[in-house]
């Protein structure tokens, strides 16, 4: 038992997310049993049955380290997050979605009147002739049942409750969770706040060819061009995040002919990533004059969900305006 | 350390304080966290304004200052100096602009006040991120380039070469001289233009100070003020100029005739040419355009006359290289395209000329060797001056030319000197402000000149009487008789437009200058530094800034020289401080900044595979600031955290 305490007390959580991070916890192959050895794995909601009272049982900070994926977008992932917090001595965001919202983080283009206007109403699969829609409460013959409350906007981690550190990526790859197990099974932890990866960007470990002075003539996307192995993506017209987003993960999508997406989120000095990668696009676009500045620009296709596509909630625009009134389904 | 902050706020006379309350604007001020000092003052930039900061960084142990007055283009350097000689880091100094920015454009005063106290909380937020930068000088380039070689770059060249300063003049026709060597005579003095003229250009010839090189172009400008590097390329010649003895006898002999661009396409050039007689340099060039030999491999007539062998069909353009601390820029002005002004005949009738056509009709060396006449030679009963054609015309230019009703009136009294003729001049106003200017106009209002105070809004050949048949007749509303006249006449000329060069933008790109709505050259200040230009250590000279006449482009070039010179003498200059800087703990190579700083600063390390600024040609524009993806490259003193501060506090509700 005395033996026992000395291991690492694990927590891994899961709230707006698509398992894909639990799944690349598993990704690590065998070194999972390393991890095993090392900690008393006290909740992996995706491996094991828990319930709410087990969680409220412990004592505050009797868990080592908490690994949170997803992002947080209603009450109930919201209570549990707080109450993880609470639970834990260190508290880590992540995956992409918890480090800056992610792919849900996207849902901040809209609000709950409209996702709930589409999802119960005119998506294609929809039959809701009543147009319910879920209520945080029902009165029932029972008694009164509860569901949780979705709320308008979508959060990343550290914008609900207090975060140690950062392990970004869609998902994290292998060695990125290896580094930060490592750090945290060492106790060899960088400063508080730190994000577990690389300070350089993706360009750095990516083996592609620059030019001295780049230009882009148009920009495509992928499956429109024959992508040549060798080039820069960016400078075949691709758009590529990589300059824009932190290292750590390899390179891996570049050098099977991917663009970067940018789940690492933005580098360390950065205040907006899309604003980062954007001007960067811009600035390298072979471009005279400002209407065909305009018309280059205008074929990139879905600026928004590029540049943006991970870190739309911690970006400077975090979400789009709110709709005053109305909503309803857009016309196409 | 929490910062002491100081806020002075200036009435400007005023110009500020006629629409700001400022004294509202001081309490609002002392109020803000880390303010310990708020004050106003009439006029922050005289001696004693300046004096109240100095005393106030001693007396309040200030660490950062803030002047709410005019645009730091205007007073920065002045605050940044005051705060430097009280101790304080001059880059610790912030202005906020609440007179272009504010008071001038606003009349309601309460509102005016509130946007105010907005831009100066602004400025402190700035204020409190400042850091201190250290202030670097370099050497400057003991030479200056003139571009150009009109009478404006003439004067200034001379001027800079007797001072004992080297110069370098690149023109980019055969021969120096400009427009003014077109002119016959010169208003309103009558004096010939080419007598004042062509001794400056001998002298700038012979100048051991000057390096004259024409039929030349500037090709690229790097480097910054005091330290430029400037290619030239010296077009193929075909002439040896060291062998040439300018004797002529080639031209002569030259069988192929092309219209000379000097006389306004009036007269044919041989294709071994000099522009005019007394072109300086004297030694012909060959225009391989035009040159038969060129053409199909034949002719080689002027080689076979040429006694010193100075034909050289092997010669290439070359490209040389010169370091300047300065530069002039004097290259001119062009016309408007008459061709556009089709209502008033030009191109449609041939004895309709513009202004310059009739200056080279008029002159001795031109087509007709002076003499007044139609293009069937004869002599013209009555001919009318058209002004401001193009000019003052919100279809063409909205400015005024400057020079054309005193050419015109020039032109009138020739013409009545030479021919006797009718001569109406038909005007909107006439503009005689120079010096002698008036009395000329009243001495031709003596001399039997018609003038019709109208502009005219056609010319045409179509007679409508016996009186018009074969004549062209101008039509316009005279505005004092307040009816429409038609007046025949044999000749007409259009007192056209002045315009920039054509390649007037290629240019300003070129040297980092801007352009005025005019598409002249942009100053530095309209009134205070019409030669100076935004980017430092170049200068601006004669009516590439502006229309001008003769004496007004003379002291435009002598002015320019005389602040190059006040550079080049001072020996050193300061440089930019709040440049750029890549952090390289961030910078991953990714290239993306290397195509877009115009100054040329930013470069790739192959060994490190970092981007580099090299601090002293950086103009702090921040392009690779912003353009950086990585958020590598910081620019100093315009950082995102006080710019963002600066927004925040812009927009804060109080």
């Amino acid at each position: 038992m005395g033996e026992e305490k000395k291991k690492l007390q694990l927590a891994l959580y899961w709230a707006a997310s698509c398992g894909g991070c639990d799944v690349a916890v598993l990704d690590v192959n065998e070194k999972i049993l390393d991890i095993a050895a090392a900690a008393d794995i006290r909740l992996w909601p995706i491996a094991m049955d828990y319930k709410y009272k087990d969680i409220e049982k412990w004592a505050d900070g009797e868990i080592d380290v908490c690994l949170f994926n997803g992002a947080v977008r209603n009450s109930e992932q919201l209570h549990l997050a707080r109450l993880l917090r609470q639970k834990s001595k260190v508290m880590v965001a992540f995956g992409a979605c918890a480090a800056f919202g992610g792919i849900p983080g996207l849902a901040n283009l809209h609000s709950r009147k409209t996702i709930f206007e589409a999802v119960y109403g005119y998506t294609a699969s929809t039959v809701n002739p009543e147009g319910t829609t879920p209520q945080p409460t029902l009165k029932v013959p029972e008694g009164e049942v509860h569901l949780p409350d979705f709320f308008d906007d979508v959060y990343a981690l550290h914008q609900v409750v207090p975060v140690e550190y950062f392990v970004p990526g869609c998902p994290p790859t292998p060695d990125t969770i290896m580094t930060a197990v490592n750090a945290i099974v060492t106790g060899n932890l960088p400063p508080v706040g730190s994000t577990i990866a690389s300070n350089k960007s993706v360009c750095d470990d990516c083996k592609r060819k620059k030019s001295d002075k780049p230009k882009v003539e148009a920009f495509h996307r992928p499956q429109e061009i024959r992508i040549d192995p060798e080039i820069c993506l960016l400078e075949q017209g691709l758009t590529c995040m990589g300059s824009a987003t932190r290292g750590g993960c390899g390179a891996l999508c570049p050098s099977v002919n991917m663009p970067c997406r940018g789940c690492y989120g933005p580098m360390p000095n950065s205040l907006d990533v899309g604003a980062d990668a954007l001007a960067a696009m811009t600035s390298i676009v072979d471009a005279g004059d400002e209407k065909t500045a305009r018309e280059k620009a205008g074929a990139l296709h879905d600026p928004l969900g590029t540049f943006y596509r991970f870190t739309l909630p911690v970006s400077m625009l975090r979400r789009a305006p709110k709709p005053v009134q109305g909503g309803g389904p857009p016309t196409l | 350390m929490e910062p002491r902050i100081g806020v002075f706020v200036c009435h400007c006379g005023t110009n500020i304080a006629g629409v700001v309350d400022v004294n509202r604007v001081v309490e609002a001020a002392a109020r803000w966290p880390d303010v310990v000092h708020a004050v106003e003052y009439k006029f922050m930039c005289s001696d004693p304004g300046q004096g109240l900061v100095k005393d106030a960084i001693v007396k309040h142990d200030l660490s950062r200052v803030v002047v709410a007055a005019c645009s730091p283009r205007m007073h920065e350097p002045t605050f940044r100096k005051a705060c430097a000689m009280a101790g304080l880091n001059p880059y610790l100094f912030e202005m906020a602009n609440i007179r272009e920015h504010c008071s001038w454009v606003h009349e309601d005063k309460e509102a005016a006040t509130l946007k105010a106290i907005d831009i100066v909380r602004a400025a402190v937020a700035k204020a409190r991120l400042l850091e201190p930068l250290q202030t670097r000088f370099v050497p400057v380039t003991q030479k200056v380039l003139v571009v150009g070689g009109g009478v404006a770059g003439i004067q200034a060249a001379l001027d800079i070469a007797n001072a004992g300063t080297k110069v370098v003049m690149v023109e980019r026709a055969q021969s120096i001289g400009g427009h003014m060597a077109q002119l016959d005579k010169t208003f309103p003095t009558l004096d010939c233009s080419a007598c004042i003229l062509t001794p400056k250009m001998v002298q700038v010839a012979q100048h051991p100070n000057i390096e004259l090189m024409t039929y030349s172009e500037v090709e690229s400008v790097d480097g910054f003020v005091g330290n430029f590097t400037v290619k030239i390329r010296r077009k193929a010649r075909y002439v040896d100029e060291a062998v040439c003895t300018a004797c002529g006898v080639c031209i002569e002999k030259c069988p192929k005739k092309v219209p000379s661009e000097f006389d306004e396409g009036m007269m044919p050039r041989k294709a071994i040419y000099r522009s005019f007689p007394q072109a300086v340099p004297g030694r012909p060039v060959i225009d391989k355009e035009s040159c038969t030999y060129f053409k199909n491999g034949k002719c080689k007539i002027c080689e076979i006359f040429c006694e010193p062998k100075a034909i050289r069909w092997d010669d290439q353009d070359q490209v040389v290289e010169e370091k300047v601390g300065a530069i002039l820029v004097a290259t001119g002005m062009g016309l408007i395209d008459p061709h556009g002004l089709s209502q008033w005949g030009y191109g449609r009738y041939p004895n309709v000329l513009t202004g310059l056509e009739f200056e080279r009709l008029n002159n001795a060396t031109g087509p007709t060797g002076g003499r007044i006449v139609l293009k069937d030679g004869s002599t013209p009963k009555s001919v009318a001056i058209l002004h401001c054609i193009g000019s003052r015309d919100r279809n063409h230019k909205e400015y005024c030319s400057r020079v054309c009703c005193m050419y015109a009136l020039k032109f009138a009294h020739l013409i009545k000197e030479k021919t006797h003729a009718t001569v109406y001049n038909f005007y909107i106003d006439m503009r005689c402000f120079g010096k002698g200017y008036e009395e000329f106009y009243n001495r031709l209002l003596h001399e039997g000149v018609k003038f019709v105070r109208g502009k005219a809004a056609f010319v045409t050949d179509q007679a409508a009487n016996d009186d018009e048949k074969g004549k062209l007749v101008v039509s316009a509303e005279s505005t004092t008789l307040g009816e429409v006249l038609r007046v025949p006449v044999d000749m007409v000329i259009l007192a056209s437009a002045v315009a920039p060069q054509k390649d007037a933008e290629a240019v300003a790109r070129q040297f980092g200058m801007g352009l005025s709505p005019d598409g002249f050259f942009m100053e530095k200040h309209p009134k205070l530094e019409p030669f100076s230009t935004a980017t430092d250590g170049v200068f601006l000279a004669g009516a590439c800034q502006s229309p001008k006449d003769i004496p007004d482009t003379v002291a435009h070039g002598a002015a320019a020289a005389s602040t190059a010179l006040s550079l080049i003498s001072r020996g050193t200059v300061e440089v930019e401080s709040a440049t750029a800087e890549v952090l390289t703990d961030f910078c991953s190579g990714c290239k993306v900044c290397q195509d877009v700083c115009p100054y040329g600063a930013i470069s790739f390390h192959e060994d490190t595979k970092l981007a580099e600024v090299n601090a002293s040609v950086c103009k702090g524009c921040g392009t690779c600031v912003a353009t950086c993806p990585s958020g590598a490259i910081v620019g100093r003193h315009f950082n995102d955290r006080q710019i963002l501060a600066q927004i925040d506090a812009a927009f804060l509700w109080e």
